[in-house]
């Protein structure tokens, strides 16, 4: 586990430190929990998974980030992690979760997260996933996330080592006033992957802002369906949506933008490039030296880099 | 005749709508700073890209021979893989790319010693550069000089160098023409297109080129005063509007009218 675990980019010394909060979860056995003072994490196995709820005390400035990390070794079965953040007025927090999965064959991995960002609180989530070589996993992560008034909340997921499999990411944050929603999507699809991301943002409160930025690159067959919307609700919110898909060989690359304004004073852009790598781009790595394949390796590369 | 090493014989191109080369010849020789001229729209990017083998700029007539070698149906990688190469006038910008690595791509011994003298070779603070990505955050003139730091870390054969001097401020001018300079010296033969008298000035040689054929070559005094007699009018009539194919060819317009003729 601690092996496919540095795979997908995490430090398993981190693991084991009393300073940083963590927990280790396997299929529904909770390997280790570490609670800091004002980051509580209560957890609770259940058939197929691990109930968690996360608490972060009012106030609390988490300086290391919080280390999850979860995942099966086996080849078939389900995971389901259900879990909650809730993070206390004026809090700050990052998290670093590390999901795994190193030998999937026909595998599930279900996440359902219910986040609460407090008044004027920051919780930073990014989460990293490494997958095998089989493709034969499915990932479906389902969030809501509730941002209050002057809070931020940043969220960057990223499956780019290993096949995707089948991934439907569905993103739902309701931001009040002054508050932040940032989310980060990046995936690497190949064979015949199948990727699909379903966000909304609802910028709910007076000069609310929301971004989604997604990168995805599909190759071979794979497909990918990007579906973003941002709801201008109230005066001064602001809101962006940033998407690029890079298409090789036979796959296929969906964008559909949907802007919502309800009130005037309110603003929602969006810009979508798809398509294959630009001209330009590539003659300027192939005047290097390089050839198209891997000039087109370096420029997805970078644009699915952490 | 001396040797060379990038000889143009008859170059011709056609693109939708305009032959944008009309019989070029054109040679540069070894470790020779030559300077290109020309007014806007003349012909000078087309040739560019049609040395580096760009797609869309494949020659109608003619050929292109590089140290000997007719390269005229290499591709990109090839020609770059024989040491030729170019630094776009507007170079394209890379998501997430990191300096260090653009740089390194077409380096034999891409050491961080080796990567730091790039960078201040063209005055750029390499603890500064090194970490940050080749993407819109970098300024138009601190990309050019990644550009240009990126092309002669290459260490190539011929350096194309579009408009070095354009988008970079007057007081750092000192700076690219000592790059060329250098590059010149340790061996490294430089195609430099320019606007600039000044830049002009410290080539070898230079050529002008005039609605897709070069019409002279010599010694950059006497290509500028060529220059200066017979295309400065084409400017007055001009003004300032813009030239070129994407102004409906309102330069080629004003050559067919033989403006600058004898």
């Amino acid at each position: 586990m601690l092996d496919a675990y540095e795979k997908a980019g995490g430090k398993p010394d981190v693991l084991r430190a009393s300073r940083v909060a963590s927990a280790v979860i396997s299929a529904s056995d909770v390997l280790a929990v570490n609670e800091i003072e004002g980051v509580t994490i209560k957890t609770q196995q259940q058939e197929h998974g691990v109930r968690a709820r996360i608490v972060v005390a009012p106030g609390t400035k988490v300086e290391h980030p919080v280390h999850l990390c979860f995942g099966m070794t086996a080849s078939e079965g389900l995971q389901q992690i259900d879990s909650q953040f809730d993070i206390g007025e004026g809090a700050e927090v990052g998290f670093l979760a590390h999901c795994t999965f190193p030998n999937a064959v026909e595998l599930k991995h279900v996440m359902d997260a219910q986040i609460r960002v407090g008044p004027g609180a920051t919780m930073r989530y990014r989460e990293a996933h490494y997958h095998g070589s089989q493709g034969g996993i499915e990932v479906l992560p389902t969030t809501h996330a509730q941002v209050e008034e002057g809070g931020r909340l940043e969220i960057e997921f990223n499956l780019t080592e290993g096949r995707v499999g089948r991934m439907a990411i569905e993103f739902e944050a309701d931001v009040a006033a002054r508050g932040v929603a940032e989310l980060v999507s990046k995936a690497y699809g190949s064979g015949d992957d199948d990727i699909r991301v379903n966000e909304v943002v609802r910028l709910n409160g007076e000069g609310a802002r929301g971004l989604t930025k997604t990168r995805v690159a599909v190759r071979d067959r794979a497909r990918s369906e990007i579906t973003t919307t941002a709801e201008g609700n109230a005066p001064q919110a602001r809101g962006h949506m940033d998407c690029t898909e890079i298409v090789r060989g036979r796959a296929e690359a969906r964008n559909v933008p949907i802007v919502v304004v309800r009130d005037d004073r309110a603003r929602v852009t969006h810009e979508a490039a798809i398509g294959s790598v630009g001209k330009k781009e590539l003659e300027t790595l192939m005047a290097r030296g390089l050839d198209e394949e891997e000039a087109v390796d370096i420029i997805i590369r970078g644009m699915l880099r952490d | 005749m001396e040797q060379t090493l990038l000889d143009v014989e008859n170059l011709s191109v056609q693109r939708p709508g305009a032959e944008v080369l009309r019989g070029v010849n054109l040679a540069v020789g070894y470790a020779e700073v030559h300077a290109l001229l020309g007014l806007n729209g003349s012909g000078k990017t087309s040739l560019a890209l049609a040395l580096m083998g760009a797609e869309g700029y494949d020659a109608e007539e003619g050929r292109i021979l590089f140290d000997g070698q007719d390269i005229t149906r290499r591709s990109v990688t090839e020609r770059a893989q024989l040491g030729l190469t170019l630094a776009w006038q507007n170079p394209a910008r890379f998501e997430g790319l990191p300096v260090a690595d653009y740089l390194a791509l077409g380096m034999q011994d891409p050491s961080r010693e080796r990567l730091e003298e790039a960078l201040e070779a063209v005055a750029l603070a390499p603890r500064a550069y090194l970490g940050r990505a080749v993407d819109n955050a970098l300024s138009g003139g601190e990309r050019k000089r990644i550009e240009l730091a990126a092309v002669y870390a290459m260490r190539p054969r011929l350096a194309i160098l579009d408009e070095p001097d354009s988008g970079v401020d007057v007081l750092c001018l000192e700076d690219v023409i000592s790059l060329m300079r250098r590059m010149a010296d340790e061996g490294t033969s430089v195609l430099l297109i320019t606007h600039r008298d000044e830049m002009a000035s410290m080539a070898d040689r230079a050529s002008l080129i005039c609605a897709g054929a070069v019409v002279r070559s010599g010694t950059p005094d006497e290509v500028r005063d060529y220059f200066a007699r017979r295309c400065r009018p084409h400017e007055d009539l001009l003004g300032s509007q813009p030239w070129g194919e994407e102004a409906g060819g309102t330069y080629q317009r004003v050559v067919a009218e033989g403006v600058c003729r004898e």
